[in-house]
């Protein structure tokens, strides 16, 4: 009696190997190393580069484990943290602004652990210390600007087909237009159709018609909404991962959350202003007029072509639209068949470009692409040793000088842009420098560095005290029983640390305040199975009897303050953000792992010690 | 550990105690309101580290002369950290780095240790989906319990819930304690563990009352509760173990959590025992409430 099938030991045993296989990787300590990447984002790192690190390394004599190519960045480990500065030091005085050299720790997990899927806990910003920007697209005004554009369009349409418009109106996210006789009325109706705007079957549009009283109203359907909304936010999501590179931030996120809302996380990041500076930058696009060859040097700037066989060209020092006014821009054919980039300005930058070209065909119009760089130099500071000094400037290149052909409005085309692939690449330049909706900052979480280690410090001491008190007081208490209890709680954490490793969870603060009240109230399975046996020892039932009742009485109840439990921690889940997500994760792994633990694994040691054995008296 | 304590009898005294709380819970939350910490309020938090003990009121004077008036100064911690927030309704993410530059220099030596921004409309959502959240975890706890046991008990545990949950609300609000979202999740942690002794009771009343033929309703909730308090003692004491041990050595930023539990440890504890008990009673609960033996129940016993 009170004996395992052989196959439920087999079971017991394989879910314990997983736990330790996949627990294993926490074990090999994160090793020293250093990320190399070229700045300019487009290129990927290559044999050229690793070769010089290495030979930059060799030449300095710094220790290095390993070095590799590793997705578009070279990695470089070290065995001791000295020499991974001493490396970044070295590295940054010969590359200077060639690359980009950031510290980073990687996992020393070896080869068959990694071939089987297996890595160290992930740990969140409150572990890691870095920064956790949440920013919100603002689509309203996205749809306000093209409304708005869309009306200046057709006001411009029908008075150049001379259709009678007695009134064209913008109210809120409604477009009226009053015509003033039947024909116009009739007229204007055929002009949206032929654009595919219908009264019925359209997708973009609802538009509503009157033909009593001449009116025709327009608004965005929900689906139109809808794209441009997801149109905005993969634009600003595109947008924010090149500015998030330019920080060589080694495994940044930037994903989008919800409908409408963009997180950005940077572990690491020390100096948050930099950090919001670059990411919340907007007006990186100036359009100006080449400067005339007469024009005093005060009124006019020197600048060179992106392409630097180009040279340079003066244009003005007046800018007549900036990036942030950009609404859209791709890439498409003229009437010739050459290549060209047709651009969208809102409202406002349409008002400001007709000003600005009205009088002024046939000079040219010069696009300049502004970004903001760091450069590094070699300095000796005032005790005499060698220093880099970082400082950041701005740098504005020409991408495009093209004659203005008309005056220009909202809508315009730049000519003349060379092959087609260079006009898309164009094009997406100017959608890169320009978000597609303004963006807002509406959470920010910033953990400086020392805190990170600070809190891991606590929650690794909280997690031992606090295993080490009950481990105590069940082994005072229930003397062997308390001991086997006691294994299966040692099992229980190796368990969760192993299945969040598995599941690439994170683990945050709260997370491991998850792990130690789960230690706490792992034990209850036990002490639950433990009064029950007491309780049939004391009917009178022969030892073996009382061990088989305790454990099967118990489960029922066992399982269904469990399951009461599990529901909670997945509301909190469904509902939680960032760090209460993380606990609720931990709470969660933590209640079926210490169910398994707690029902199979203690009586699996419970009957090694006391199964099929004639006992005469048991102690609980 | 044998227990024969007529808790029953102390019935009354217990109805009235477990009121009296919870009008003083309600009467504190309708009047003074719950101190909203960061997440639900919005506004900024800047934790910083001095290098020897910080003088607050130079602190104030010196956020105060810089153009702020909706502010607070407070030692986090130890007296060398400390923790400055400013409420802003505008939304505005710079004030963090504003103030740490300014505080930078006034004294170059500090340490930058967080900064937190909330905006305005993220401290409504939160607030929201927390009060939601803990709507729909009673909801559901409510149909599993009505479906496992019978509604008299998931009444009752419901009812034991939302007691704990308002007295733990009310002590929030009269110490004027932080409430962030890490006690609302401990919140809903409390939720769990009360349940957890909740159900352990009940299943044994529902037991003993299918088992014993004969007994005054009383007697039989008396005898369940004696049974199971070693266990739920036991299990009480564990569980604060470890809370104390997240108290003491878990750090500042997760005291709130740790004190939310620990309170509704004892709480939960408390109402297991009364408010379920009590609730049973009210709705005078019968054995032929539970004479059919429902099929779930049988399912489970021959395991393991």
């Amino acid at each position: 009696m009170n004996r395992f099938s052989p196959l439920t030991h087999a079971f017991i045993v394989l879910v314990l190997s997983i736990g330790i296989l996949y627990s294993l990787p926490n074990l090999y300590p994160a090793k020293p190393a250093i990320q190399v990447a070229y700045t300019d984002s487009s290129k990927s790192a290559d044999q050229r580069l690793l070769s010089d690190v290495e030979q930059i390394l060799t030449s300095n004599s710094i220790l290095v484990e390993s070095v590799g190519l590793k997705e578009n960045n070279i990695v470089a480990k070290f065995s001791s943290f000295d020499d991974q500065l001493a490396a970044k030091a070295a590295l940054q005085k010969n590359l200077l602004d060639q690359a980009i050299v950031a510290l980073n720790l990687e996992p020393s997990t070896p080869q068959w652990l990694r071939d089987i899927g297996g890595g160290p806990l992930k740990l969140g910003l409150d572990l890691s210390g870095g920064v956790h920007f949440l920013l919100e697209v603002d689509i309203e005004n996205a749809l306000d600007n093209r409304l708005e554009s869309l009306l200046n369009e057709y006001r411009k349409k029908f008075r150049d087909d001379r259709i009678g418009v007695e009134s064209s109106t913008k109210d809120d996210t409604v477009l009226t237009f009053a015509f003033v006789s039947d024909e116009d009325y009739n007229k204007a109706i055929r002009a949206f159709n032929e654009d595919n705007i219908t009264a019925v079957g359209t997708s973009l549009y609802d538009l509503q018609l009157n033909s009593i009283r001449n009116i025709v109203s327009l608004k965005y359907s929900q689906s139109a909404i809808k794209e441009i909304r997801d149109y905005a936010v993969g634009q600003n999501l595109m947008t924010l991962r090149n500015r998030v590179n330019e920080l060589g931030v080694s495994e940044p996120i930037v994903q989008r959350q919800g409908s409408s809302r963009i997180v950005v996380q940077l572990p690491g990041v020390q100096d948050t202003t930099a950090a919001k500076k670059i990411i919340g930058k907007t007006a990186n696009l100036e359009f100006r007029l080449e400067a005339a060859p007469t024009a005093s040097r005060l009124r006019k700037e020197e600048f060179s072509y992106q392409d630097e066989r180009m040279g340079s060209a003066y244009l003005e020092k007046k800018i007549i639209v900036a990036g942030e006014r950009v609404t859209n821009a791709n890439s498409g054919f003229d009437e010739s068949g050459f290549a060209q980039v047709n651009i969208t300005l809102d409202m406002q930058g349409g008002r400001a470009m007709q000003k600005a070209t009205n009088g002024n065909i046939g000079r040219r119009l010069g696009v300049l692409f502004v970004e903001q760089k760091n450069k590094s130099t070699l300095v000796i500071d005032d005790a005499g040793n060698e220093a880099i000094e970082q400082t950041s400037y701005i740098e504005k290149r020409i991408i495009s000088l093209a004659t203005v052909q008309a005056v220009l409005g909202t809508n315009f085309r730049i000519t003349g842009v060379g092959s087609p692939q260079e006009a898309s690449e164009l094009a997406l330049l100017l959608r890169a420098g320009a978000l597609a909706a303004p963006m807002k900052f509406v959470e920010e979480r910033t953990v400086g560095p020392s805190l990170g280690k600070e809190n891991i410090q606590l929650g690794v001491r909280s997690i031992i005290m606090g295993l080490l008190s009950v481990i105590a007081f069940m082994f005072f208490y229930y003397r062997w029983f308390g001991l086997a209890a006691n294994i299966a709680l040692f099992a229980n954490v190796v368990l969760i640390t192993g299945f969040m490793s598995l599941l690439g969870a994170t683990l945050t603060l709260p997370g491991i305040a998850g792990i130690v009240l789960t230690i706490g109230m792992a034990v209850d399975a036990n002490v639950l199975i433990f009064s029950r046996i007491r309780e049939e020892l004391k009917e009178g039932k022969d030892p073996q009897t009382a061990i088989q009742e305790g454990f099967s009485r118990a489960f029922v109840t066992i399982v269904d303050a469990n399951v009461t439990t599990l529901i909670a921690s997945i509301v909190l889940y469904a509902i939680g953000t960032g760090p209460v997500k993380g606990f609720a994760i931990t709470l969660s792994i933590g209640i079926l792992t210490s169910m398994f633990t707690a029902i199979l694994g203690t009586r699996a040691i419970v009957n090694l010690m006391y199964g099929n054995k004639n006992i005469k008296e048991l102690r609980v | 550990m044998n227990f024969n304590i007529p808790f029953m009898s102390y019935r009354r005294v217990a109805t009235i105690s477990s009121l009296l709380l919870l009008v003083l819970s309600v009467g504190s939350l309708s009047f003074k309101g719950l101190n909203l910490g960061l997440d639900f309020s919005g506004g900024t938090l800047i934790e910083v580290s001095y290098e020897q003990a910080a003088d607050l009121a130079e602190i104030r004077d010196l956020v105060f002369t810089n153009g702020f008036d909706d502010f607070q100064v407070v030692n986090f911690g130890s007296n060398s950290d400390v923790l400055i927030k400013v409420a802003d309704k505008n939304g505005n993410s710079q004030i963090g780095d504003v103030v740490f530059k300014f505080l930078q220099a006034a004294d170059p030596a500090i340490e930058l240790k967080r900064i937190e921004f909330v905006g305005p409309q993220i401290g409504t959502e939160l607030r929201d989906q927390g009060g939601l959240g803990m709507l729909v975890a009673l909801g559901m706890i409510l149909l599993y319990v009505a479906f496992r046991f019978q509604y008299k008990f998931a009444l009752g545990a419901v009812a034991a819930l939302a007691h704990d949950v308002v007295i733990i609300f009310g002590l929030f609000s009269l110490f004027s304690w932080d409430f962030d979202l890490t006690v609302l999740a401990a919140l809903l942690a409390v939720i769990g563990y009360s349940l957890n002794d909740t159900i352990v009771v009940s299943d044994r009343i529902r037991e003993n009352f299918r088992g014993e033929r004969g007994y005054e309703p009383e007697e039989i909730v008396n005898k369940s509760i004696n049974q199971t308090l070693s266990r739920t003692l036991i299990t009480s004491l564990t569980t604060l173990l470890v809370l104390l041990a997240l108290f003491f050595f878990g750090g500042d930023m997760i005291r709130g959590f740790s004190q939310a539990l620990i309170i509704g440890v004892l709480i939960g504890t408390y109402s297991s025992i009364y408010v379920v008990a009590n609730m049973l009673l009210g709705l005078s609960i019968t054995q032929d409430d539970l004479a059919i033996p429902e099929p779930e129940g049988a399912e489970f016993d021959d395991m393991p």
